[in-house]
């Protein structure tokens, strides 16, 4: 393959990197500035991935914007990077939810300024090449390097049992990746090459075949390294730990972002790659998707913590997402790929709104609070709203997401009947805990001196400035769905169209 | 490109003027309350005007030649599903047309009297915000073309419902009566969600007219087996039994409908709205909607039943009695009224059950009017009786929202009444009207000819069949029976309430002293102009479905045939036969609701009973049994069965079963294990690299002792270390499996163990040499 010149996507991808070298030499105590800087720094990648998506054909099923330079031609390793309908929302999505953590922390972070930004803006360098990577091993790069600034975030800046969620989110995800690398190391071998399309493309006409069982095995490595990051039930219990020590930051990108890495990775290798093993895996995965729904309802349910709360509902969104996904199904896909787009928006809210009563009272506990709505009345609207949007309620995002990943799983080939009836379940289910997590905290009276004396703290600019835009899409997403979904239509088509076939084989027989 | 002059669009704008109020008043409006007042007014205004016209228009009364037929609307693309575009728009058809006359109508009238009724409480910016968005997600739902945009506006009214009747939040009992609505509705929804996904998978559409208007596709749809049950029912019935699970959800029908009785807890023009204009007759014109559907391979009039059809005979019927029964034991003015709507919900469901299409409709229609004139008539009862309370008092200026809870006083205790007849008459007039119409008082209520309707098409359908050799027919004749029985109930408690509220003498302070202000008071003028418009048509409008054999009256008002039932009936491919006129169903609707009234008036009127005094049905039944009243008057004691079989079971489940045992237990379990195994394991590795050295003394061993080392250095006996230590274990073990497996070659597995191993060193240090990290 030839090289290319540098496109949009490479410039995009290293404007944060760019930023955080800025930051490097500024001095330490002008921490306004670096603070200025930074979120200058995300708002400029924002207005890149906007190009992008200027740019962007959303006719076209195949990557765009597309960089390709060889890097270790002797083991077919090279610098590949580009975005197809599969990836581009999600792109998207970094750097849109980037400013709000950075705007959260602006006044929550006050030690090690220069450290923390500098890490934020590596994370967010990692987090977009992992959504643009087009090489297996470039995108292993990526993936591992998103690890290391995220442990420091909770390590260094996060609550009272910080080390022992930071050590346990490194060691869980780490041990998940090994396999993969494994993996990806086979196919390279096998395939000649680690360019992602080139291998699809091998597979999908026949010049790239496993031999018998093979397929099943590097399907779950891929699988393991990105079930632990979605986290797909049982392998969820870092994500309370790492959510609740994390600082609001932390939470709002681990939730908003971090996950979907995983669930990205499933669309993006393990059904391309491995078809068949797909199908076959199919029920045993949407199984899991589906108790995940429900356990992670449950588990939400009994928490005192606000946090604990939004932290375990979000193994049961991602329930959902996985579902929609191994449904196998245009709309179940496409319906998982804007509910990664939604669980961002809704649930890194959530996690900002938590942030925003912590910083005030020191507390995340349910009991503490109560009547909230009355002192905080805009902050007690804007809560609901992100709610209900969590919820699902019909208007905002979370329900197109969910109602099409329904539809999808509904209409699936290889899931029956019983795990579109059981997701259902997880709707009531989420309408509970949420409900309670509002009533809980912003209404009943106002019986404690120390929620009253939260009038004298209304939300500063940069709270605002963090949720409005998160509010906008909540209802653009919610009313207005179409040009969402044209952006991914294309490129899912084609993936569906692909497995297809042994959907149809496995349906059959 | 949208004409703006095409009749085709005009339906996009009705819902749309409360919407933007909903908008204009949380943004910019909420800190003045007049114009707040302006915005939601000129809103509903703009909105009933709307639909008026298309209303007249779709009849042929005027701006047209009518609908004869043919629906009209137009949409627009709203998901790119890949295969399938899904389109979202409006239509109009007959029976959005009669909706589009109720809805709009009482929606405004609410709309006036809140403004009355909310006019001194705090937040009443934020009450109309919340009314104008019923309005609007209501006005979306009976305008929608298709199966989605209905439920959005079905969910966003569940929204509604949930934020107003929990609108006084600070109150305990009303946050919880607003979570308990949403989360009952919920649930149902939930199923119907699961019916909407599978009529989407089965036809690829949810839009009405392509489903509803395609009897090929329907028949189709009736003779696949569905998904689940193997076959025992086909896929429209399972699609039809979980739409109807989202009506007896929605329109509160037995076993659901505990979340209505305490949906009170809201300001009472939240219960009109409630009551009426939206939520619950939104489940029963869903079903309407949906009739086509649901009856999908059975023909009621035939004999012919399918498992949706069942369901909401006898749902419908059982709760129709069922609520009825309770609603008599009821001392609470808007519980006896709330009771009566789920009473009447029953009758509508139950009569599209036996396939009575337009009589349901017809009585949807008449009961939106004369419910929500009941409902605002007893918020203004409601109303005297603070005045009243407080004027017996000399308390000053009392807040709107004082909480039955602060005070021992209840206003809305009939017990507490009496006699208020000479001080609201005008209340009193038009609440008889309403009165009148519920119990379906003959001839001049409109709840007589639409109650009677349904009699007589269960009648034709059940009994009066009897000379031909047919069976099946028993849902039909079940129905006539209960609704019969129901029917007289319902005569006895609506007379019952009205005896205790208005006659005789106040049984307290409070109630001598009542009333609205006089009769130039805005408050008593915006609060009472409503009811008298809906009072007259709760008194005539029935007229409109008069059977054209009806003596005398049947010539005068439908001499070319039930206008009601031919218009409406028009939105079925089929046209729904037209039923002969029997006397039977007449005399018993006569006998039960004269019947009914005359008990009502024996034991309350006559004599009303005096303060402190039992009622004297609870003096009867008490002679039978003491435990009947008791369970009537606690509703049958459902709510505290709920509690104990479902809420506090799952409660368990949630807290200590899922949360404290599987995942703290078990599954975090597992992982602490095998951190502790891998300690266990390090110990080990440090004896045999001890062995190593001391054995061999070259190179290898050498770079091992330097691991063994690094290991003596991580045995610090903290978690975090041994959790590391646990994960190296467990790479190892399975990094060597799985080559063995894949036959990747062992450099590359040193390699992946090098890179790790430099990683966690690094770690290590960077971790050491932060002091801020060690705890």
């Amino acid at each position: 393959m030839e090289n290319t010149g540098i496109s949009l996507t490479t410039l995009t991808l290293f404007v944060p990197l760019i930023g955080m070298l800025v930051l490097l030499f500024i001095p330490r105590s002008q921490e306004h500035t670096i603070r200025w800087v930074s979120l200058a720094t995300t708002v400029i990648t924002f207005v890149m991935t906007l190009l992008m998506l200027a740019a962007f054909n959303s006719g076209d099923p195949d990557l765009q914007l597309v960089t390709y330079m060889s890097w270790i031609p002797q083991w077919g390793i090279s610098y590949y990077v580009g975005v197809d309908g599969l990836s581009i929302l999600l792109v998207l999505m970094t750097s849109f939810i980037m400013p709000s953590a950075i705007l959260v922390s602006w006044k929550s972070i006050k030690e090690r300024v220069k450290l923390y930004y500098a890490f934020m803006l590596l994370l967010q360098w990692a987090m977009i090449g992992v959504f643009v990577a087009q090489d297996l091993f470039l995108f292993y790069i990526f993936w591992e390097v998103t690890l290391i600034p995220m442990y420091f975030l909770i390590g260094i800046w996060g609550a009272e049992n910080r080390v022992y969620a930071a050590v346990k989110f490194f060691l869980y995800t780490m041990a998940g990746s090994i396999l993969m690398l494994l993996a990806i190391l086979f196919l390279g071998n096998e395939g000649g090459t680690f360019a992602v399309p080139q291998l699809v493309e091998a597979v999908r006409n026949g010049t790239l075949q496993y031999a018998p069982g093979i397929e099943m095995l590097l399907f779950v490595g891929f699988a393991i390294a990105f079930a632990i990051k979605v986290p797909v039930w049982p392998l969820h219990s870092w994500l309370p730990d790492a959510h609740v020590q994390a600082p609001t930051a932390g939470s709002v990108i681990l939730a908003g972002i971090l996950l979907k890495m995983g669930t990205y990775g499933f669309v993006r290798f393990n059904l391309p790659l491995f078809p068949q093993a797909s199908v076959e895996a199919a029920p045993v995965v949407a199984l899991l998707a589906v108790i995940g729904i429900l356990y992670g309802a449950w588990v939400s349910y009994a928490q005192d913590d606000a946090k604990k709360l939004v932290a375990y509902s979000s193994v049961s969104h991602l329930g959902f997402v996985m579902l929609g996904i191994f449904a196998l199904t245009a709309a179940g896909i496409q319906g998982g790929i804007l509910q990664m787009v939604n669980h961002g928006i809704s649930t890194g809210a959530l996690f900002i709104l938590v942030g925003i009563l912590y910083e005030r009272r020191h507390t995340k506990a349910l009991a503490a609070f109560g009547g909230i709505w009355k002192v905080l009345p805009v902050f007690g609207g804007l809560s609901l709203i992100f709610v209900l949007s969590s919820m699902g309620l019909p208007g905002l995002n979370g329900f197109v997401g969910e109602f099409t990943i329904l539809l999808g799983a509904m209409g699936s080939d290889v899931l029956s009947f019983f795990f579109t009836f059981f997701a259902t379940l997880g709707v009531i289910m989420a309408a509970i805990y949420l409900l309670y997590l509002f009533q809980k905290i912003f209404m009943g009276p106002v019986d404690k001196p120390e929620n009253e004396a939260l009038k004298d703290q209304p939300l500063t600019w940069q709270e605002y400035a963090a949720l409005i835009p998160l509010l906008i899409l909540v209802f653009w997403i919610g009313l207005q769905p179409a040009g969402w979904f044209a952006q991914m239509s294309a490129s899912v088509s084609q993936l569906v169209a692909q497995i297809g076939p042994y959907v149809q084989l496995a349906a059959g027989g | 490109m949208i004409e703006w002059t095409n009749a085709n669009y005009l339906p996009w704008l009705i819902p749309v003027p409360p919407l933007i109020a909903f908008v204009l008043i949380v943004l910019v409006t909420n800190r003045s309350w007049w114009v707040t007042v302006f915005t939601a007014l000129a809103a509903s205004v703009l909105s009933w005007g709307l639909a008026t016209a298309v209303f007249l228009r779709s009849a042929g009364l005027a701006f047209g030649p009518g609908l004869a037929g043919a629906a009209f609307g137009s949409s627009a693309p709203w998901l790119d599903l890949g295969q399938t575009q899904f389109m979202m728009g409006v239509m109009v058809d007959p029976l959005t047309t009669v909706m589009l006359f109720m809805v709009p109508l009482a929606i405004l009238t609410i709309f006036i009297y809140s403004i009355g009724y909310i006019s001194h409480d705090p937040r009443r910016e934020r009450f109309l915000a919340y009314m104008s968005l019923f309005a609007g997600a209501m006005l979306t739902l009976v305008v929608a073309d298709n199966l989605l945009l209905l439920f959005i506006g079905w969910e966003v009214m569940g929204f509604c419902s949930y934020s107003l009747i929990g609108f006084w939040y600070e109150k305990p009992s009303a946050y919880r009566a607003g979570v308990k609505a949403f989360m009952t509705t919920r649930v149902a929804d939930v199923i119907m969600l699961l019916g909407v996904a599978y009529l989407f998978a089965e036809a690829g559409t949810l839009d009405f007219r392509t489903i509803l208007l395609d009897p090929a596709f329907l028949e189709k749809l009736a003779s696949t087996p569905a998904l689940i049950f193997g076959g025992a029912i086909s896929a429209a019935g399972l699609i039809g039994v979980f739409l109807v699970a989202g009506t007896i959800g929605k329109s509160a029908q037995f076993p659901l409908h505990v979340w209505l009785p305490d949906a009170m807890e809201g300001p009472t023009p939240v219960s009109a709205m409630i009551h009426a204009a939206a939520m619950v007759s939104a489940g029963v014109y869903m079903i309407i909607r949906m009739y086509p559907l649901l009856s999908a391979g059975a023909h009621p009039h035939e004999g012919v039943y399918n498992a949706p059809l069942l369901l909401m005979t006898y749902v419908g019927g059982f709760t129709a009695l069922f609520a009825a029964v309770i609603a008599i034991a009821q001392n609470d003015i808007k519980r006896v009224l709330a009771y009566s709507t789920i009473s009447q919900l029953g009758f509508m469901v139950g009569a599209l059950g036996i396939g009575a299409y337009t009589a349901a409709a017809f009585h949807l229609i008449m009961h939106g009017i004369f419910k929500a004139l009941l409902f605002m008539g007893s918020g203004a009862v409601i109303h005297a009786m603070e005045h009243g309370e407080h004027h017996a008092h000399e308390h000053g200026r009392h807040p709107h929202n004082t909480f039955a809870g602060d005070a021992p006083f209840d206003p809305q205790d009939m017990r507490n009444m009496g006699g208020l007849r000479q001080r609201i008459p005008v209340t009193f007039y038009t609440f008889v009207a309403g009165a009148m119409a519920l119990a379906g008082f003959p001839i001049i209520s409109a709840g007589f000819w639409s109650k009677d309707e349904i009699f007589s098409e269960a009648w034709h359908l059940g009994l009066g069949v009897l000379g031909g050799a047919n069976t099946g027919y028993g849902p039909a004749i079940f129905l006539f029976i209960v609704l019969a029985v129901a029917a007289f109930l319902t005569a006895l408690y609506t007379t019952r309430q009205v005896a205790m509220t208005f006659i005789g003498e106040p049984r307290t302070e409070a109630a001598a002293e009542a009333g609205l202000g006089g009769p130039s008071s805005m408050v008593s003028v915006l609060m009472q102009a409503p009811l008298i418009v809906l009072g007259v048509l709760a008194l005539v409008l029935g007229f409109i479905g008069v059977h054209p054999d009806f003596p005398l009256l049947g010539g005068l008002f439908s001499a070319q045939g039930n206008p009601f039932h031919s218009f409406v009936g028009g939105t079925l491919v089929e046209h729904p036969p037209a039923i002969p006129f029997y006397w039977v169903p007449l005399l018993t609707s006569l006998v039960v609701a004269l019947g009914g009234i005359f008990v009502g008036y024996w034991l309350y009127w006559r004599k009303p009973v005096p303060a402190g005094q039992a009622d004297p049905i609870q003096v009867s039944l008490d002679r039978i049994s003491p435990y009947l009243y008791t369970w009537m008057r606690n509703k049958f004691y459902l709510d505290e069965l709920y509690d104990r079989a479902l809420v506090k079971p799952s409660m368990w489940v949630s807290e200590t079963l899922v949360s404290a045992i599987l995942d703290q237990g078990i599954i975090d379990g597992i992982l602490h294990a095998i951190a502790r195994a891998a300690s266990w394991l390090g110990e080990l590795f440090k004896r045999f690299n001890r062995v190593m050295i001391d054995g061999v003394g070259d190179g290898i061993p050498m770079a091992i002792g330097a691991f063994g080392r690094w290991f003596r250095n991580i045995q610090t006996g903290n978690v975090q270390q041994y959790l590391m230590m646990a994960i190296i274990a467990t790479l190892v073990i399975g990094l060597s499996v799985s080559a063995l497996i894949v036959r990747v070659n062992t450099g590359v597995i040193l390699l992946v163990l090098g890179v790790l191993v430099v990683i966690i060193i690094v770690l290590n240090l960077i971790g050491r040499a932060w002091g801020g990290m060690a705890e």
